[in-house]
């Protein structure tokens, strides 16, 4: 199966370079932040989780989305999904990873992760995050693999690989569940000790995943002539907008809550963020630009004509996933920490190093996501 | 190897209150019957805390802090110019305003006595401590006695107990803590070989002086105030004179309606 990935265009063999110098110089990033230490990055006592933790909890929700696409195909046998099903789970696949990764380089000291298996501490949150994330990876390299296996054989897939499929349901929203506990459970970090955090972590995964496979797909069908079909990709959509408006609901709510009641520790990181505390607002111009592209690609998704038009969908997906990533991939984790719990403003600058490892383990997931794809789709075409 | 000297830790915990001879007598009759209270794990044994009195603590001294970070070897780093660089900061002991300290009580028409004294800041020792219940290694855990420890061996420099703590108590070694360069100087400061230094990567805080406990001293912070504004003690014990302290005194806890318990008490 996998040596269908070892051959292709050169456009593909050119696409794998690419991302491999990526990676070769993220590499030489994390070993200057081995040997320096985690002082070269931007954290502080103060903003002491920075972009890593930022991406963990944005790429648990791009995983999560997964169920999008495997629940509509196999608990409602939703026959549209067929051909994209596979997309969803390998690009499962390939976010987990990416969040394992961004634990790692995270890690003050890395030699001992696996304290974190022989210690295990069921009081805390990240033990059960770390745990729910290896399952969830497990489950979606075995569901795919056999289910894609059976397709390379010509058969229907065996029936004991079902139960693990319905297992992934649920266990793709308790993964994303866990991550918001990570935050929602912390005294005195007002903006994340919100009961909506886990729901709203919800709903933006499930309208950043599904976008990002709207994405896939469109990209597929230029590159590599797949075509999940357009009803799919209409289904998708509806998705997608639903999940949009969800997401907003739950932000407004968010912000009624901090403002009309009035209390100060809840409307800090809100002013931060908006308009600045203290004559310190870094991440305000990051805000807005996540606001207006969000409302943008509210816009498209909301109106029947403008997303039929394939190209302008594009657009709306990728507005859409910007929006999303500054607001979780940023916004979210580093502003959460301001004002500190002393209320002084600390603000947190990334630096070139952690720019690079993150592009890096980017380049990973990018990597991991091409070799598996390109396998599916080989099998997909040699069958059909 | 690890875990005996967890053991020892621990058993060195309890074995210092008895050197200290304030075994408290069992005390539940003083509690009261039907009050609410969320935070009453342990009323038997010991509770160390600390009262500190405002009122005699000096406007800019630094004696006990400068004794803290001396004793347990805290590093400072610096700027390339000699400025404290305050990003990768290490601090277990120190001062800040009262509005900063004390962010839920009221700021509003503050007597000029709190506007310019300079409040102790240092970790609580709460008895729900949250740093405890999110630290996935139980490299930081609850001794018997109320501290609130640091295994700087089991800690894998995840900082979830930095996010967690609503005290900005903890500090994380951001770069190596033991050697010197011109970048990030710890300041040509003597290791003191009573205490270990630590590595870098791991998170520390103000230990209530565990290792001094343990052979019946009192925490270096508290002999070294001249002024006599630290009361160290068992909180535990309604004989003790930090007890004493307590009852002639109105006194606060920092954040009280977080539920964590601090074991520091201040005098307004």
């Amino acid at each position: 199966m996998i040596e269908k990935a070892l051959v292709g265009s050169q456009k593909y063999y050119a696409w794998l370079t690419i991302l491999i110098v990526v990676i070769l110089v993220g590499l030489y990033a994390f070993s200057q932040q081995l040997i320096s230490g985690l002082g070269v990055t931007g954290m502080s006592r103060d903003v002491s989780w920075g972009v890593y933790i930022a991406q963990l909890t944005f790429l648990v929700g791009v995983a999560a989305s997964a169920v999008m696409v495997v629940l509509p195909y196999y608990l409602h046998n939703y026959k549209q999904f067929a051909k994209i099903v596979i997309l969803g789970e390998f690009l499962a696949v390939s976010a987990v990873s990416m969040c394992l990764m961004f634990v790692l380089v995270d890690l003050g000291k890395p030699e001992r992760m696996l304290n974190l298996f022989l210690h295990p501490t069921p009081n805390s949150i990240l033990f059960w995050d770390a745990l729910v994330l290896s399952v969830y990876l497990g489950l979606n390299i075995f569901c795919g693999w056999v289910v894609l296996q059976a397709e390379a054989k010509s058969v229907a897939p065996p029936k004991w690989i079902k139960p693990f499929i319905y297992l992934s349901i649920p266990w793709a929203v308790s993964i994303h569940t866990v991550t918001a506990f990570l935050y929602a459970g912390l005294p005195g970090r007002h903006y994340w000790l919100t009961a909506v955090l886990a729901p709203r972590f919800l709903a933006s995964a499930f309208a950043a995943g599904p976008a990002l496979l709207i994405l896939l797909s469109l990209l597929l069908k230029k590159v590599a002539k797949f075509d999940v079909g357009d009803e799919a990709i209409k289904k998708l959509t509806t998705i997608v907008t639903y999940a949009i408006l969800a997401n907003f609901f739950l932000v407004l709510m968010e912000v009624f809550t901090a403002f009309y009641s009035n209390i100060p520790g809840h409307m800090h990181v809100f002013q931060y963020l908006f308009v600045g505390l203290h004559g310190k607002s870094a991440l305000v111009p990051w805000m807005w630009t996540s606001i207006i592209l969000g409302v943008f690609a509210l816009v498209i998704f909301i109106f029947p004509k403008l997303k039929q038009q394939q190209n302008i969908l594009a657009i709306g997906c990728i507005a859409l996933f910007i929006s999303l990533w500054i607001d979780k991939g940023i916004c979210l984790i580093i502003g959460g920490f301001v004002p500190n719990p002393l209320e002084h403003v600390t603000e947190y600058a990334v630096t070139g190093y952690e720019i690079l490892i993150t592009l890096a383990i980017y380049a990973i997931g990018t990597l991991m996501l091409t070799v598996l794809y390109k396998t599916a789709l080989g099998i997909k075409k040699s069958v059909a | 190897m690890e875990d005996s000297r967890r053991e020892f830790l621990k058993k060195a915990g309890v074995g210092s209150l008895i050197g200290l001879g304030v075994v408290s007598a069992v005390n539940v009759v003083t509690e009261k019957k039907g009050e609410a209270s969320s935070r009453s794990s342990n009323k038997s044994g010991t509770r160390w805390g600390m009262v500190i009195d405002m009122s005699k603590c000096p406007a800019d001294c630094k004696i006990c802090s400068e004794k803290c970070h001396s004793v347990h070897n805290v590093p400072e780093f610096r700027k390339p110019d000699g400025s404290a660089d305050l990003k990768n900061e290490v601090k277990w002991l120190w001062k800040d305003n009262y509005n900063n300290v004390f962010p839920s009580k009221s700021g509003q028409f503050l007597s000029n006595n709190l506007k310019q004294k300079e409040f102790l800041v240092l970790c609580n020792h709460c008895e729900n401590p949250p740093c405890v219940r999110v630290c996935p290694t139980q490299a930081t855990f609850s001794r018997p006695d109320g501290i609130v420890l640091m295994d700087f061996h089991r800690c894998i420099g995840c900082r979830f107990c930095m996010a967690a703590c609503p005290y900005g108590s903890r500090s994380f070694n951001w770069f190596d803590p033991r050697t010197e360069d011109e970048k990030h100087l710890v300041g040509g400061k003597n290791i003191d070989p009573n205490f270990p230094t630590r590595e870098r990567g791991v998170v520390e805080k103000c230990n209530f002086c565990a290792e001094r406990l343990a052979k019946n001293q009192i925490p270096a912070c508290v002999e070294a105030c001249t002024f006599g504004a630290l009361t160290f003690g068992n909180l535990n014990d309604p004989d003790s004179e930090i007890r004493a302290v307590l009852a002639a005194n109105n006194t606060i806890q920092r954040k009280p309606e977080l539920g964590t318990g601090p074991s520091v008490f201040y005098i307004v």
